[in-house]
Protein backbone atom coordinates (compact mmCIF):
# COMPACT_ATOMS: atom_id res chain seq x y z
CA UNK A 1 0.00 0.00 0.00
CA UNK A 2 1.19 3.68 -0.56
CA UNK A 3 0.84 6.30 1.99
CA UNK A 4 2.31 8.91 -0.07
CA UNK A 5 1.70 10.12 -3.67
CA UNK A 6 5.32 10.68 -4.36
CA UNK A 7 5.53 6.81 -5.26
CA UNK A 8 3.07 7.25 -8.19
CA UNK A 9 5.22 8.21 -10.95
CA UNK A 10 3.10 9.41 -13.95
CA UNK A 11 5.60 10.43 -16.11
CA UNK A 12 9.59 8.84 -16.55
CA UNK A 13 11.88 10.62 -19.10
CA UNK A 14 15.48 9.83 -18.42
CA UNK A 15 16.48 10.49 -14.79
CA UNK A 16 13.27 12.86 -14.77
CA UNK A 17 10.39 11.72 -13.06
CA UNK A 18 6.67 13.29 -12.82
CA UNK A 19 5.19 12.15 -9.56
CA UNK A 20 1.37 12.85 -8.87
CA UNK A 21 2.61 15.31 -5.79
CA UNK A 22 3.64 17.58 -8.73
CA UNK A 23 1.21 16.86 -11.13
CA UNK A 24 -0.90 17.70 -9.14
CA UNK A 25 0.43 20.79 -7.19
CA UNK A 26 0.67 22.30 -10.73
CA UNK A 27 -3.00 21.65 -11.21
CA UNK A 28 -4.20 23.26 -8.23
CA UNK A 29 -1.93 26.09 -8.82
CA UNK A 30 -3.24 26.42 -12.38
CA UNK A 31 -6.59 26.43 -10.65
CA UNK A 32 -6.07 28.98 -8.17
CA UNK A 33 -3.83 31.07 -10.49
CA UNK A 34 -6.97 30.62 -13.74
CA UNK A 35 -9.71 31.46 -11.00
CA UNK A 36 -8.41 34.54 -9.19
CA UNK A 37 -6.86 35.86 -12.92
CA UNK A 38 -10.49 35.39 -14.56
CA UNK A 39 -12.24 37.37 -11.85
CA UNK A 40 -9.52 40.02 -10.91
CA UNK A 41 -9.76 41.01 -14.88
CA UNK A 42 -13.18 42.00 -14.95
CA UNK A 43 -13.70 43.90 -11.32
CA UNK A 44 -15.94 46.49 -10.85
CA UNK A 45 -17.16 49.30 -8.74
CA UNK A 46 -20.53 49.89 -10.36
CA UNK A 47 -23.25 49.09 -9.09
CA UNK A 48 -23.77 45.46 -10.78
CA UNK A 49 -20.99 43.40 -8.84
CA UNK A 50 -20.36 40.07 -10.49
CA UNK A 51 -21.23 36.90 -7.83
CA UNK A 52 -17.23 35.51 -8.34
CA UNK A 53 -16.28 39.39 -7.18
CA UNK A 54 -18.01 39.35 -4.07
CA UNK A 55 -16.70 35.36 -3.40
CA UNK A 56 -13.15 36.66 -3.67
CA UNK A 57 -14.21 39.91 -1.52
CA UNK A 58 -15.40 37.66 1.19
CA UNK A 59 -12.14 35.24 0.89
CA UNK A 60 -10.14 37.98 1.17
CA UNK A 61 -11.42 40.47 3.59
CA UNK A 62 -12.47 37.56 5.91
CA UNK A 63 -8.65 36.20 5.85
CA UNK A 64 -7.46 39.90 6.59
CA UNK A 65 -10.04 39.97 9.24
CA UNK A 66 -8.32 36.85 10.98
CA UNK A 67 -5.58 38.07 10.62
CA UNK A 68 -6.15 41.28 12.30
CA UNK A 69 -7.71 39.22 15.01
CA UNK A 70 -4.31 37.17 15.58
CA UNK A 71 -2.86 39.85 16.34
CA UNK A 72 -0.94 42.03 13.23
CA UNK A 73 -1.10 45.63 13.44
CA UNK A 74 -1.16 45.67 9.21
CA UNK A 75 -2.68 42.82 8.05
CA UNK A 76 -2.34 43.94 4.13
CA UNK A 77 1.11 43.45 5.25
CA UNK A 78 0.57 39.59 5.23
CA UNK A 79 -2.29 39.13 3.51
CA UNK A 80 -0.29 37.95 0.91
CA UNK A 81 1.75 35.00 2.27
CA UNK A 82 -0.97 34.13 4.80
CA UNK A 83 -4.07 33.97 2.45
CA UNK A 84 -1.98 31.79 -0.57
CA UNK A 85 -0.94 29.27 1.90
CA UNK A 86 -4.68 29.17 2.95
CA UNK A 87 -5.93 29.14 -0.15
CA UNK A 88 -3.23 26.59 -1.38
CA UNK A 89 -3.79 24.05 1.12
CA UNK A 90 -7.54 24.53 1.57
CA UNK A 91 -7.88 23.96 -2.38
CA UNK A 92 -4.96 20.90 -2.52
CA UNK A 93 -7.24 19.48 0.35
CA UNK A 94 -10.77 19.92 -1.17
CA UNK A 95 -10.01 18.73 -4.25
CA UNK A 96 -10.29 15.23 -2.96
CA UNK A 97 -13.52 15.22 -3.80
CA UNK A 98 -12.34 14.65 -7.63
CA UNK A 99 -11.91 10.76 -8.13
CA UNK A 100 -8.65 9.80 -8.69
CA UNK A 101 -7.07 13.18 -7.62
CA UNK A 102 -4.49 12.65 -4.71
CA UNK A 103 -3.84 15.38 -2.73
CA UNK A 104 -0.49 16.79 -2.62
CA UNK A 105 -0.38 17.85 1.06
CA UNK A 106 -0.46 13.93 1.45
CA UNK A 107 3.56 14.07 0.60
CA UNK A 108 5.97 15.30 3.18
CA UNK A 109 8.22 16.90 0.37
CA UNK A 110 4.62 19.65 0.04
CA UNK A 111 4.38 19.82 3.74
CA UNK A 112 8.25 20.51 4.45
CA UNK A 113 8.58 22.93 1.68
CA UNK A 114 5.46 24.76 3.27
CA UNK A 115 6.99 25.17 6.53
CA UNK A 116 9.92 25.96 5.16
CA UNK A 117 8.43 28.94 3.62
CA UNK A 118 7.24 29.84 7.43
CA UNK A 119 10.07 29.32 8.51
CA UNK A 120 12.34 32.15 5.93
CA UNK A 121 8.95 34.10 6.18
CA UNK A 122 9.26 34.78 10.09
CA UNK A 123 12.96 36.41 9.70
CA UNK A 124 12.02 38.07 6.77
CA UNK A 125 9.12 39.96 8.55
CA UNK A 126 10.72 40.44 11.27
CA UNK A 127 13.52 42.01 9.93
CA UNK A 128 10.90 44.06 7.59
CA UNK A 129 9.48 45.16 10.59
CA UNK A 130 12.52 45.77 13.43
CA UNK A 131 15.51 45.86 12.00
CA UNK A 132 17.95 42.99 11.89
CA UNK A 133 19.08 43.81 15.67
CA UNK A 134 15.68 44.33 16.70
CA UNK A 135 15.09 40.63 15.01
CA UNK A 136 18.33 38.63 16.53
CA UNK A 137 17.02 40.19 20.32
CA UNK A 138 14.05 37.86 19.98
CA UNK A 139 16.06 35.34 20.64
CA UNK A 140 17.58 36.52 24.50
CA UNK A 141 13.75 37.68 24.68
CA UNK A 142 12.89 36.25 28.78
CA UNK A 143 17.08 35.82 29.29
CA UNK A 144 20.06 35.53 27.56
CA UNK A 145 19.96 31.38 28.88
CA UNK A 146 16.90 31.10 26.68
CA UNK A 147 18.91 31.39 23.16
CA UNK A 148 19.42 27.21 22.62
CA UNK A 149 15.89 27.19 23.82
CA UNK A 150 14.14 29.53 20.63
CA UNK A 151 16.67 27.88 18.03
CA UNK A 152 15.27 24.31 18.86
CA UNK A 153 11.89 25.88 19.27
CA UNK A 154 12.46 27.45 15.78
CA UNK A 155 12.99 23.95 14.23
CA UNK A 156 10.83 22.16 16.08
CA UNK A 157 7.62 24.03 15.27
CA UNK A 158 8.98 23.83 11.36
CA UNK A 159 8.94 20.32 11.70
CA UNK A 160 5.72 20.04 13.67
CA UNK A 161 4.07 22.14 11.15
CA UNK A 162 5.06 19.83 8.03
CA UNK A 163 4.18 16.68 10.12
CA UNK A 164 0.97 17.87 11.35
CA UNK A 165 -0.44 18.50 7.66
CA UNK A 166 1.41 15.25 6.42
CA UNK A 167 -0.21 13.44 9.01
CA UNK A 168 -3.61 14.78 8.74
CA UNK A 169 -4.05 14.51 5.17
CA UNK A 170 -2.40 11.09 5.10
CA UNK A 171 -3.99 9.60 7.67
CA UNK A 172 -7.28 10.77 5.94
CA UNK A 173 -5.98 8.61 2.97
CA UNK A 174 -4.89 5.70 4.51
CA UNK A 175 -8.12 5.32 6.27
CA UNK A 176 -10.18 5.41 3.61
CA UNK A 177 -7.64 2.96 1.84
CA UNK A 178 -8.38 0.23 4.52
CA UNK A 179 -12.27 0.78 4.56
CA UNK A 180 -12.53 0.44 1.05
CA UNK A 181 -10.64 -2.90 1.60
CA UNK A 182 -12.73 -3.78 4.88
CA UNK A 183 -16.34 -2.27 4.16
CA UNK A 184 -16.51 -0.61 1.05
CA UNK A 185 -19.62 2.13 -0.59
CA UNK A 186 -20.54 3.25 3.11
CA UNK A 187 -17.66 3.85 5.19
CA UNK A 188 -15.32 5.70 3.02
CA UNK A 189 -17.70 7.80 2.03
CA UNK A 190 -18.55 9.35 5.39
CA UNK A 191 -14.38 9.48 6.17
CA UNK A 192 -14.17 11.21 2.81
CA UNK A 193 -16.78 13.72 4.24
CA UNK A 194 -14.47 13.93 7.41
CA UNK A 195 -11.39 14.33 5.32
CA UNK A 196 -12.93 17.43 3.59
CA UNK A 197 -13.76 18.65 7.44
CA UNK A 198 -9.90 18.10 8.52
CA UNK A 199 -8.41 19.60 5.25
CA UNK A 200 -10.04 22.59 5.85
CA UNK A 201 -9.43 22.74 9.43
CA UNK A 202 -5.83 22.18 8.70
CA UNK A 203 -5.33 24.62 6.39
CA UNK A 204 -6.80 27.11 8.78
CA UNK A 205 -4.90 25.96 11.16
CA UNK A 206 -1.75 26.09 9.22
CA UNK A 207 -2.66 29.68 8.27
CA UNK A 208 -3.31 30.76 12.29
CA UNK A 209 -0.08 29.33 13.37
CA UNK A 210 2.06 31.07 10.29
CA UNK A 211 0.67 34.32 11.43
CA UNK A 212 1.04 33.64 15.57
CA UNK A 213 4.63 33.18 14.69
CA UNK A 214 5.28 35.99 12.38
CA UNK A 215 3.32 37.50 14.75
CA UNK A 216 5.26 37.00 17.66
CA UNK A 217 8.48 37.50 15.86
CA UNK A 218 7.73 40.79 14.75
CA UNK A 219 5.35 42.44 17.00
CA UNK A 220 6.49 46.13 18.03
CA UNK A 221 8.33 46.32 20.80
CA UNK A 222 11.58 48.35 20.62
CA UNK A 223 14.04 48.27 23.83
CA UNK A 224 12.13 46.97 26.49
CA UNK A 225 10.55 44.08 27.62
CA UNK A 226 6.38 44.48 26.89
CA UNK A 227 3.41 44.17 29.75
CA UNK A 228 2.52 40.43 29.96
CA UNK A 229 -1.35 42.62 29.18
CA UNK A 230 -0.71 43.18 25.66
CA UNK A 231 0.19 39.50 24.88
CA UNK A 232 -2.62 38.20 22.77
CA UNK A 233 -4.05 34.74 23.41
CA UNK A 234 -2.20 33.16 20.52
CA UNK A 235 0.69 33.88 21.69
CA UNK A 236 0.75 31.56 24.27
CA UNK A 237 0.15 28.54 21.95
CA UNK A 238 3.41 29.47 20.04
CA UNK A 239 5.76 27.16 21.69
CA UNK A 240 4.81 24.00 20.73
CA UNK B 1 14.51 -17.57 11.83
CA UNK B 2 14.62 -15.52 9.40
CA UNK B 3 15.53 -12.00 10.42
CA UNK B 4 12.72 -10.39 8.31
CA UNK B 5 10.01 -12.10 9.98
CA UNK B 6 11.18 -10.84 13.29
CA UNK B 7 11.66 -7.24 11.94
CA UNK B 8 8.11 -7.53 10.71
CA UNK B 9 6.79 -9.27 14.26
CA UNK B 10 8.14 -6.60 16.27
CA UNK B 11 7.28 -3.41 14.04
CA UNK B 12 3.25 -4.49 14.27
CA UNK B 13 4.01 -4.98 18.05
CA UNK B 14 5.41 -1.55 18.33
CA UNK B 15 3.25 0.57 15.88
CA UNK B 16 0.11 -1.06 18.12
CA UNK B 17 1.73 0.51 21.28
CA UNK B 18 2.61 3.58 19.78
CA UNK B 19 -0.77 4.50 18.61
CA UNK B 20 -2.53 2.61 21.67
CA UNK B 21 0.12 4.51 24.43
CA UNK B 22 0.74 7.80 22.56
CA UNK B 23 -3.05 8.57 21.82
CA UNK B 24 -4.11 8.73 25.71
CA UNK B 25 -2.39 11.81 26.54
CA UNK B 26 -3.89 13.75 23.64
CA UNK B 27 -7.31 12.13 24.46
CA UNK B 28 -7.36 13.15 27.84
CA UNK B 29 -6.00 16.43 26.67
CA UNK B 30 -8.68 17.19 24.09
CA UNK B 31 -11.62 16.19 26.20
CA UNK B 32 -10.19 19.09 28.65
CA UNK B 33 -9.69 21.36 26.37
CA UNK B 34 -13.27 21.03 24.86
CA UNK B 35 -14.87 20.78 28.25
CA UNK B 36 -13.17 24.14 29.70
CA UNK B 37 -14.09 25.69 26.65
CA UNK B 38 -17.85 24.97 26.95
CA UNK B 39 -18.10 25.69 30.20
CA UNK B 40 -15.97 29.53 28.84
CA UNK B 41 -18.75 29.27 26.01
CA UNK B 42 -21.16 29.26 28.47
CA UNK B 43 -20.38 31.54 30.94
CA UNK B 44 -19.59 33.85 28.42
CA UNK B 45 -21.50 33.44 25.16
CA UNK B 46 -20.54 36.94 23.65
CA UNK B 47 -16.94 35.80 23.07
CA UNK B 48 -17.80 32.64 21.83
CA UNK B 49 -16.22 33.62 18.43
CA UNK B 50 -12.50 34.44 20.26
CA UNK B 51 -12.90 31.09 22.58
CA UNK B 52 -13.82 28.72 19.24
CA UNK B 53 -10.99 29.87 17.15
CA UNK B 54 -8.58 29.22 19.84
CA UNK B 55 -9.87 25.85 20.82
CA UNK B 56 -9.55 24.39 17.09
CA UNK B 57 -6.11 25.87 17.50
CA UNK B 58 -5.17 24.29 20.92
CA UNK B 59 -6.65 21.09 19.23
CA UNK B 60 -4.97 20.84 16.44
CA UNK B 61 -1.80 21.24 18.33
CA UNK B 62 -2.81 18.85 21.37
CA UNK B 63 -3.39 16.26 18.27
CA UNK B 64 -0.73 16.49 17.12
CA UNK B 65 1.26 14.76 19.51
CA UNK B 66 -1.05 11.81 18.31
CA UNK B 67 -0.65 12.14 14.44
CA UNK B 68 3.17 12.19 15.14
CA UNK B 69 2.53 8.32 16.86
CA UNK B 70 0.25 7.87 13.40
CA UNK B 71 3.19 8.77 11.02
CA UNK B 72 5.24 6.92 13.31
CA UNK B 73 3.30 3.88 13.07
CA UNK B 74 2.28 4.22 9.87
CA UNK B 75 6.55 4.45 8.58
CA UNK B 76 6.94 0.75 11.03
CA UNK B 77 4.54 -0.89 8.92
CA UNK B 78 4.52 1.04 5.39
CA UNK B 79 7.77 1.90 5.01
CA UNK B 80 10.16 0.20 7.30
CA UNK B 81 13.92 1.03 7.02
CA UNK B 82 15.01 -1.41 8.91
CA UNK B 83 13.39 -4.21 6.47
CA UNK B 84 15.71 -2.88 3.42
CA UNK B 85 19.06 -3.23 5.83
CA UNK B 86 18.35 -6.89 6.92
CA UNK B 87 17.56 -8.07 2.65
CA UNK B 88 21.24 -6.32 2.42
CA UNK B 89 22.91 -8.32 5.18
CA UNK B 90 21.58 -11.67 4.12
CA UNK B 91 21.80 -11.17 1.39
CA UNK B 92 25.30 -9.39 0.09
Amino acid sequence: MEISPDSWVLWDWRDWQLTATVAFTWLVMTILVTVSWLITSRLSEGETVSRWQVMLEVIVTTIRDQIKEVGAEDPNRYLPFIGTLFLFIATANLLTVVPGYQPPTGSLSTTAALAICVLIAVPLFSIVRRGVGGYLRTYLRPSPFMLPFNLISELSRTLALAVRLYGNVMSGTVIVGILISVAPFFFPVLMQLLGLLTGLIQAYIFAVLAMVYIASASRAQPGRDKDPDTETELADTEGD
Amino acid sequence: MDPNLWIAMISILTAGLTIAIGSIGPALAEGRAAAQALQAIAQQPDASATITRTLFVSLAMIESTAIYCFVVAMILIFANPFTDLATQATGG
